[in-house]
């Protein structure tokens, strides 16, 4: 993990701004705090912040070619850069360092853009040509590493996140109400949209090549689905495959100069990636992860058997209400965006425990839902379009009772309440967006609190849509699983597991996150996997069930899936909450802020209290969230935006200056 | 207060911020209209079986006892009969 940032000028030459690349670098030197450089001409100006992981003595950003006229600042990691060395040595190419930075460089000289479908990895960056004042600028092909830019001053500035643009004090700090509008939709924008105007996010799979101050944006990479399957491949030998994969999935990412930890959150994906650690490298294993003092979230229980099966070093921190609600307003200045639940939070502490013990990088079990098809919204589509073909049958409704094995309700009112839930939708089984209506329509009830103005902004903005263009030209061939699957990846898993839950946690305390599943040979062999093999009856993730069986005990794999989630709404209903709710909630700032209706909030903050200790609704949790969250938002990037402490020449390790004086 | 005020009061209370009171006619299905949703329900029979002392049977939960305002009133006369 690392930082970068910078601009480059569109129109003409002019004097670098030594001044801005110090306060860009210096508002996201959390993401990288062991070094820092910079590198100026007339055109570009553009600066690194690293997290020190491999080759650390010479692998300093930025970092040039031979003949010094590319340039480039990254964050990420290549992690077959060591085999792409040899290919590129025998190729003629010079190296000077043992970096993977310098892979990519001779790589882009040698390949072009082409380049980027030799990499396997989760990267962002920027390469600057001094001579045709070209540059190129990168987003892995899921989005695990973030790119943001924007238009302005006849420049195009881009960084790692937002608050480094917005260093530049004449960036307009607004809020897109079109985003917002998104996000109480799909939990996300769809970028390019974020939820400030004037900023863009660039798309996962997708690059910027900006050439005589003309931008072209093209996509390099997509998820894709078969329309037909290998009907002759059996259970067993899919499930090799996958094994296979992620034996060498974990093993590239174990690549490092530093020592690696693992995340164990108790459930099958995380156990397993650590699993193969121990299993079939040489790395001594050390296991972080949280546990709740609610019982209602904790899985400390399944972490800990997992951790003795394993023999790990193992490190818990045990997270209370006060705890989320005091680190709450630190997890929305690094998400950058509202958010639904508070979820991510408790991501943040874990990353600090990793920290505290010295660690720099761990591996996670994330994107594992999304790709070998874990979550209850999978299978909930699944009963709801065999429902759909018969919407006043009985009896097909009751699947979804096996669902929720656990809920402590008699099966009476499990039904009624279920039934309630799921059957919004049953005739939309044709749009894109069928998997996701009940989410959709549980998120958009937040929409309900905007005032009358922002309803009045938004009236002919359907955000439904946002994730329905560009759809690839076979999608509705594709089985009702895959179109789920598809729409999950392109909106949580890239906007909020990988960047608010992901990234943005992560990097809050200078950890790096690696993600085996998500290895883009594995997501492509996942994509080829038959639905049933997927989804077998409803058991979810069956070939991954399959292929870990050797290695994990039947408690883990027979576990039912409980989803990771934090107190929401109670966590800031309790008589010791912190004193910056009654501020950011107050009627007044509401009001003067402009986007929720204050007496409608005040309501639903006496109804959380009232309900503190009863069962509050997900539409109510994730409602109190949003504003909250929003309001946060709009608090730390727009009405006071903090006055960032530039960095100077001497702290830069690297200071390179080609400007004419 | 009668009992049809008072649920009226109750739902514009708890489910409906954000929302036009108005928007809440007598015979309109709260589940359709969007007041109520799944968890909803759960907060609506709590409310019945405190407020009222009845015990909501698993076999009332049906849409015709419990998804409008005149459906609510209806069960609850029945149920003090």
């Amino acid at each position: 993990m690392c930082g970068i940032a910078g601009y480059l000028e569109l129109k003409e030459a002019k004097r670098p701004d030594h001044q801005l690349i110090g306060k860009m670098v210096s508002s996201i030197q959390h993401r990288g705090p062991d070094e820092f450089g910079a590198y100026f001409d007339n055109y570009c100006s553009m600066g690194h912040a690293r997290l020190s992981i491999i080759d650390l003595t010479s692998g300093s950003q930025p970092l040039s070619n031979e003949n010094a006229n590319l340039w480039i600042v990254y964050n990420g990691e290549i992690f077959n850069y060591k085999e792409l060395r040899i290919e590129l040595e025998q190729a003629g190419h010079q190296f000077r360092t043992q970096s993977d930075t310098e892979v990519i460089i001779h790589a882009f000289e040698q390949w072009g853009e082409d380049c980027l479908n030799r990499f396997n990895g989760q990267f962002s960056f920027a390469i600057y040509n001094r001579e045709s004042h070209e540059m190129f600028l990168v987003s892995d092909r899921l989005g695990i590493r973030p790119l943001y830019f924007a238009l302005q001053n006849d420049r195009l500035y881009f960084a790692s996140e937002i608050k480094a643009i917005f260093s530049d004090p004449t960036i307009p700090r607004e809020i897109d109400l079109q985003g917002l509008d998104q996000t109480f939709t799909w939990w996300t924008t769809a970028p390019p949209k974020t939820i400030f105007n004037n900023i863009q996010e660039l798309e996962a799979g997708h690059c910027l090549l900006v050439k005589n101050g003309e931008i072209r944006n093209r996509k390099y990479w997509s998820l894709n689905y078969p329309e037909e399957f290998d009907r002759n491949r059996s259970g067993d030998s899919w499930a090799e495959e996958l094994h296979e994969l992620l034996v060498d999935s974990v093993r590239l990412r174990l690549r490092a100069d530093v020592p690696v930890g693992a995340y164990l959150s108790g459930g099958l994906d995380s156990s397993a990636t650590t699993a193969l650690i121990k299993n079939f490298t040489n790395t001594p294993v050390e296991t972080f992860s949280i546990a709740f003092h609610d019982k209602a979230y904790d899985e400390s229980e399944y972490q800990i058997q997992m951790a003795e099966f394993l023999g790990t070093n193992h490190h818990q921190i045990k997270c209370s209400y006060l705890d989320i609600a005091e680190n709450f307003p630190k997890a929305i200045w690094h998400t950058e965006r509202p958010i639904l639940r508070t979820a991510p939070t408790p991501l943040m502490m874990l990353s600090g425990l990793v920290r505290k013990h010295n660690f720099k990088v761990v591996l996670t079990g994330e994107g594992s839902d999304e790709i070998l098809g874990g979550y209850d919204i999978f299978k909930e589509t699944l009963i709801r379009k065999f429902w759909a073909r018969n919407p006043e049958s009985k009896w097909r409704p009751l699947l979804l009772k096996k669902l929720y094995p656990t809920m402590p309700l008699s099966v009476a009112r499990a039904k009624f309440y279920l039934e309630t839930f799921y059957k919004a939708g049953l005739s939309k089984t044709d749009e894109f967006y069928f998997s996701h209506i009940p989410r959709i329509n549980t998120t958009s009830k937040i929409k309900d609190y905007f005032t009358d103005d922002v309803k009045k902004a938004l009236k002919d903005i359907n955000s439904i849509e946002a994730f329905g263009n560009n759809l690839p030209d076979n999608f509705y061939h594709w089985h009702h699983l895959l179109r789920a699957q598809y729409i999950e990846a392109k909106s949580l898993l890239s906007g909020y597991i990988l960047s608010s839950q992901g990234d943005r946690m992560c990097s809050a305390n200078s950890v790096e996150g690696r993600f085996p599943f998500l290895d883009h040979r594995l997501v492509e062999f996942a994509a080829a996997i038959p639905p049933i093999y997927k989804i077998h009856g409803l058991n979810e993730k069956f070939t991954l069930k399959k292929a870990m069986q050797k290695e994990l005990p039947p408690e883990i794999t027979r576990r039912v899936k409980q989803p990771y989630m934090a107190p929401d709404s109670n966590s800031f209903v309790q008589p010791d909450s912190p004193a910056y709710l009654q501020k950011v909630l107050s009627e007044k700032r509401i009001s003067n802020d402009g986007i929720f209706k204050a007496d409608f909030v005040s309501k639903l903050k006496d109804k959380c209290q009232r309900l503190s200790h009863a069962h509050l609704s997900f539409k109510d949790n994730m409602s109190y969230i949003g504003i909250l969250s929003t309001q946060l938002l709009i608090d730390k990037f727009i009405n006071n935006f903090p006055d960032i402490k530039p960095k100077d020449k001497s702290n830069f390790k690297i200071w390179i200056d080609y400007s004419a004086k | 207060m009668d009992t049809r005020t008072e649920l009226r009061e109750f739902i514009v209370d708890n489910f409906m911020m954000g929302m036009n009171p108005e928007d809440l006619s007598d015979n309109g299905s709260l589940l359709e209209l969007g007041i109520i949703d799944s968890t909803g329900v759960l907060e609506l029979i709590g409310f019945l079986e405190e407020k009222y002392s009845i015990q909501v049977e698993d076999s009332d939960l049906i849409p015709d006892n419990l998804d409008s305002l005149d459906n609510l009133v209806n069960y609850l006369n029945n149920k003090n009969q």
